[in-house]
């Protein structure tokens, strides 16, 4: 194994779609949050896309197969870091997130838990020997993935918890998953979902969050709270037309957090058909030059973090967009590398860095 | 097995590249329905959202006199209301806030962490009808608290301590009954409407129609621009046929006291005062009510709220003998009756008393005209008696009792006339001739309203001509106002002429010395009447509960002037007044007021304005010795000097 890697590896035209996203992103927050007291974050952004850039090329530098054997470790300590906010946590708008940090600094665990779930799941199958899962491999992979997913749905973080699902799922489905397993999966889901909502004895969700899944389902239900953020975010996008409009929704401030949450909807309302349509081009080219990068990876473990890098991305449009077009209901997942927000920008920089790292080595052995 | 180098199954790769894929052409079917498919639909949506229509209020009509002076009129109210911004800290301002608007800052912070979960848009209501320095507080601090802002609404200023109370009702938000009754179907909740009174009985006169605004709104409903305007169109005034000087005369005749006063021309039936005892004062309800407040309106055994001229249905007492008296001139028994007084008879096995009989006293050989003005009750009971009950009720119904007036105020009671018929359908039980006798005093089961009885004496003293009572002349309204149509129709009770004459002459007597109520009588003013005293309880069982006050009998006084072809009538009910002569102070009081303002503005009974002008007078001569006053009338021309009027006097409380 060469310890010899160079940046002409480097996955250059990745990086100009990524920043292409973030430069629509910074531009989006600029024209929404232009004339409020959120005045100024684009710049911000910018400061958090050129940090999370940094960032990334000193991830791509570490060898990830030096990381993974180190995984257990990481592993362990993202527990614990999640137990500390369990025990030490600052409660904020009735959620025990955040750990406060030395210098006044607020450190959430569950995003870099993210990052150590890519690696710990790719580290697992990458080891795995056979072809086929079988039912106990299916099992410890799907623990690896739940034991941190039921800590931070405890704090609780509805959204962040199930964006680690896409983690375990693209593993199990890559690693070998069975039809039968499929099905049981399937199965056990749908009972669970059905389990939550109409078993009144099964308190798994708050009833904040089950009323934003229920207002999805009957916005009408209650047509000021998150059935109220559903229907102004369609209203916002469906009126951008075919070639956008004058983006009253946004700048009028009926559209709730369109800097973060809803930045796609307030990019819909002013662009239009066409330019939604074109982001969610650049999006699928950065996926698909991923998955590219996973085929040529140069082992399993590579195409494992890489995929698990895939599976977090996509997840996170299918469910911001959804919920921007009135699919999803409203579950505050921001959409990758164009929402607002220092976490979210170095959580897909670091991720990116990591499939750097994977590509960089693509010639190695 | 295999190695750690083999590959990650290809097929599995391609199969997420094609979920993937399956995944954004959802997201693009999803953009491609809203903004294609759906596009017009949220484009609307989005303009509704954006535009907010804000009603332009209109303000009511106010409220006139006869001679167009003001009794209601609206004036601008302000309301101090929180908007609630995102960016301003609500609770560190609190302070600040509750300083300026006199509130309770703990009070207000509660408020606004409560209503930290509504949507934003909506803004708290701080106070309503904030004062001058509160308004100013707000307009000074602009800048440092964009949050405040006010809100204007019109609101009623009503005349103070109550003063009119009763017939001008008062205006309140719409309830919900109301809109689900036929009349209310135009309106919306919000909306405010008259609730009793005038305001209610010409509420769509009063009410004008709002305008509204296309206002530019964002999301916390600050306006930011404005598209069109459809301006309000205010309510008509109306004007009323109350003469304020009058209802002020009235006002101050009634005090304190429990009870009612309805001054009327006999001739049209123009209401000119109408007073109610106890009142309320409605500008309590033009901003809100608190429900102590209510509730101690409402439970008060005195009913506040009633308006006694139309609503209290009592027992007339004597003031029926007039209407006895007509019935018996037209039977034609009265004019010949006479009776013989030792102060109680026997009719029906019971020994019937006069009201002479607890003083000690007689009133001997009687005939109708002594009857009257003496009031013998034993005249009445043998009177009574030879008529019978069904000939009693067809003069009483025929003179309006016993069914509502028409007056144009709602909720008016009916009162009651008895008959066999009626005794059968109500109780199932037959008529008993020793009710009859009592109904010939004016007591057992007969009930009338200080505003029937106005007009069914009115009437005898108009020989006949019966009106309908109105507060507005129907002419002051506009054309095709359905509702009032009835107002000026004039029925004619067939009554003898020499009845009539008989029968006023008689009730001249009644406040001459020899009659029920010679104090009452105004020098000067020539006034005829008919006291009545109307038991609550018998004589017999008052006795036995001493001085309770509930039990005291109510005074009743009805009476005009002139005698002949009159131009007011006065009906005063005095509760718990014990005796029909303490009323009839009170009505001489008005009737004083009226005729002393006729003789200041004697333009009002002429058509020319100044100059020479025939004017008709009544005086009197003491007698040297003192014993009887003899009145004097002629007519006689003076200069009318060419000097204004006298500023009207305001009703007390407006400004």
């Amino acid at each position: 194994m060469s310890r010899y890697v160079s940046f002409r590896d480097f996955d250059w035209v990745l990086l100009v779609f990524v920043l292409l996203i973030c430069g629509l992103g910074v531009m989006e927050i600029h024209s929404a949050t232009e004339h409020t007291k959120f005045a100024g974050s684009h710049i911000k952004q910018v400061y958090w896309v050129v940090g999370g850039v940094a960032a990334m090329f000193l991830v791509s530098l570490v060898n990830y197969q030096a990381l993974l054997e180190q995984v257990h470790w990481f592993y362990i300590a993202s527990i614990a870091s999640l137990m500390a906010v369990m025990i030490f946590g600052q409660k904020y708008l009735g959620a025990k997130r955040w750990i406060k940090m030395p210098g006044g600094n607020h450190f959430q665990p569950s995003e870099w838990v993210k990052l150590i779930l890519i690696l710990a799941v790719a580290k697992y199958f990458a080891d795995m020997r056979t072809r086929e899962l079988s039912w106990s491999d299916f099992m410890k992979a799907g623990a690896i993935v739940a034991i941190p997913m039921l800590m931070v749905l405890k704090q609780p973080d509805l959204g962040t918890a199930l964006t680690y699902l896409p983690i375990a799922a693209m593993g199990v489905f890559l690693g070998g998953m069975q039809w039968k397993q499929g099905m049981v999966v399937a199965l056990v889901a749908a009972i669970g979902v059905g389990a939550v909502f109409f078993v009144p004895r099964v308190h798994v969700l708050k009833s904040y969050q089950k009323q934003r899944l229920t207002s999805f389902v009957d916005p009408e239900l209650d047509p000021q709270g998150s059935g109220y953020q559903v229907e102004q975010s369609k209203i916002a996008v469906g009126s951008g037309g075919l070639w956008g409009g004058k983006g009253s929704q946004t700048h009028g401030a009926f559209l709730p957090v369109p800097q973060t949450d809803f930045i796609f909807a307030a990019f819909s309302e002013e662009h239009g058909f066409v330019g939604a349509l074109g982001v969610l081009l650049l999006y699928f080219i950065v996926l698909m030059r991923l998955t590219q990068n996973a085929q040529t990876a140069p082992d399993r473990a590579g195409t494992f973090v890489v995929m698990g890098v895939v599976a977090v991305l996509s997840f996170h449009i299918l469910v911001n967009v959804g919920m921007v077009v009135g699919f999803m209901p409203v579950t505050g997942i921001p959409l990758p590398l164009m929402s607002y927000g220092g976490s979210s920008v170095l959580f897909m920089f670091l991720a990116l860095g990591m499939v750097m790292n994977v590509r960089m080595r693509r010639f190695v052995n | 097995m295999f190695g750690r180098d083999e590959k990650v199954s290809a097929i599995r790769l391609t199969a997420a590249q094609y979920m993937i894929l399956a995944v954004f052409l959802i997201l693009a079917y999803g953009l491609w329905r809203l903004q294609v498919m759906q596009s017009d639909y949220y484009s609307l949506a989005a303009e509704r959202n954006r535009i907010r229509n804000v009603p332009v209020l209109a303000p009511r009509g106010k409220i006139l006199d006869r001679e167009g002076r003001t009794i209601v009129d609206n004036y601008p109210s302000f309301s101090a209301l929180l908007l609630r911004d995102s960016s301003r800290d609500l609770v560190a301002d609190a302070d600040l806030i509750a300083k300026g608007l006199h509130l309770d800052p703990n009070e207000l912070r509660v408020r606004i962490r409560r209503f930290a979960a509504m949507p934003q848009y909506r803004p708290i209501f701080l106070k309503d009808d904030i004062t001058p320095d509160e308004l100013a507080f707000i307009e000074a601090h602009r800048n440092e608290l964009p949050e405040l802002d006010t809100i204007m609404a019109h609101r009623r200023l009503y005349p103070r301590n109550g003063f009119m109370a009763h017939l001008i009702g008062y205006v309140g938000e719409v309830s919900e009954d109301m809109l689900n009754q036929p009349q209310f179907e135009l309106y919306n909740p919000g909306d405010v409407v008259g609730i009793s009174g005038v305001e209610r009985q010409y509420n769509a006169v009063l009410m004008g129609q709002n305008g509204s605004r296309q206002a530019l709104v964002d999301s916390h409903g600050r306006e930011v621009g404005r598209l069109g305007e459809t301006p309000a169109v205010p309510g008509k005034p109306l004007k009323l046929t109350i003469d304020i000087d009058m209802q002020i005369a009235a006002e101050e005749a009634l005090g304190d006291k429990n009870g009612a006063i309805v001054a009327m021309d006999p001739r049209t039936g123009e209401i000119l005062a109408m007073v109610s005892r106890p009142t309320f004062d409605p500008n309590d309800f033009a901003v809100h009510v608190s429900r102590d407040e209510w509730n101690k309106l409402v439970t008060d055994p005195d009913k506040p709220l009633l308006n006694k001229a139309i609503q209290a249905q009592l027992a007339p007492g004597s003031t029926f003998k007039i209407i006895m008296s007509v019935a018996g001139w037209q039977e034609g028994i009265a004019q010949t009756m006479h009776v013989h007084c030792n102060g109680s008879a026997d009719f029906y096995g019971r020994n019937s008393k006069c009201w002479v009989y607890f003083l000690h006293q007689t009133h001997g050989d009687v005939d109708l005209a002594k009857a009257i003005f003496q009031s013998c009750d034993v005249f009445f009971y043998t009177l009574a008696d030879k008529l019978g009950i069904n000939r009693i009720a067809k003069y009483a119904t025929a003179l309006g009792l016993g069914q509502k007036t028409g007056i144009d105020l709602p909720q008016e009671a009916s009162g009651l006339v008895p008959s066999e018929e009626w005794k059968l359908r109500t109780f199932h039980q037959k008529w008993y001739a020793g009710e009859t006798v009592f109904v010939g005093i004016g007591q057992g089961a007969v009930t009338v309203t200080p505003v029937q009885l106005i007009r069914a004496i009115s009437a005898i003293s108009m020989g006949g001509k019966m009106v309908v009572p109105h507060v507005i002349n129907p002419s002051e309204l506009p054309p095709n106002y359905v509702d009032a149509a009835h107002l000026t129709d004039v029925k004619t009770v067939p009554i003898d002429p020499e009845g009539w004459n008989y029968i006023t002459d008689a009730m001249l007597k009644v406040l001459q010395p020899g009659g029920t109520s010679p104090l009452a009588a105004v020098p000067g003013i020539e006034i005829a009447g008919k006291t009545g005293s109307a038991q609550v309880v018998s004589l017999e069982n008052r006795a036995k509960h001493k001085d309770n006050a509930d039990l005291a009998q109510n005074g009743w006084f009805v009476g005009f002037t002139p005698r002949r072809n009159p131009d007011v009538v006065v009906c005063v009910l005095f509760q718990g007044g014990e005796h029909g002569k303490l009323a009839a102070r009170l009505a001489t009081q008005v009737i004083k007021a009226y005729v002393e303002k006729q003789r200041r503005n004697p333009q009002k009974m002429v058509e020319k304005p100044s100059g020479k002008v025939e004017v008709g007078g009544l005086w009197d001569t003491p007698d040297p010795d003192g014993r009887r006053d003899k009145l004097e009338g002629g007519r006689f021309e003076v200069d009318l000097p060419r000097k204004p009027l006298a500023a009207a006097v305001a009703a007390p409380g407006i400004r």
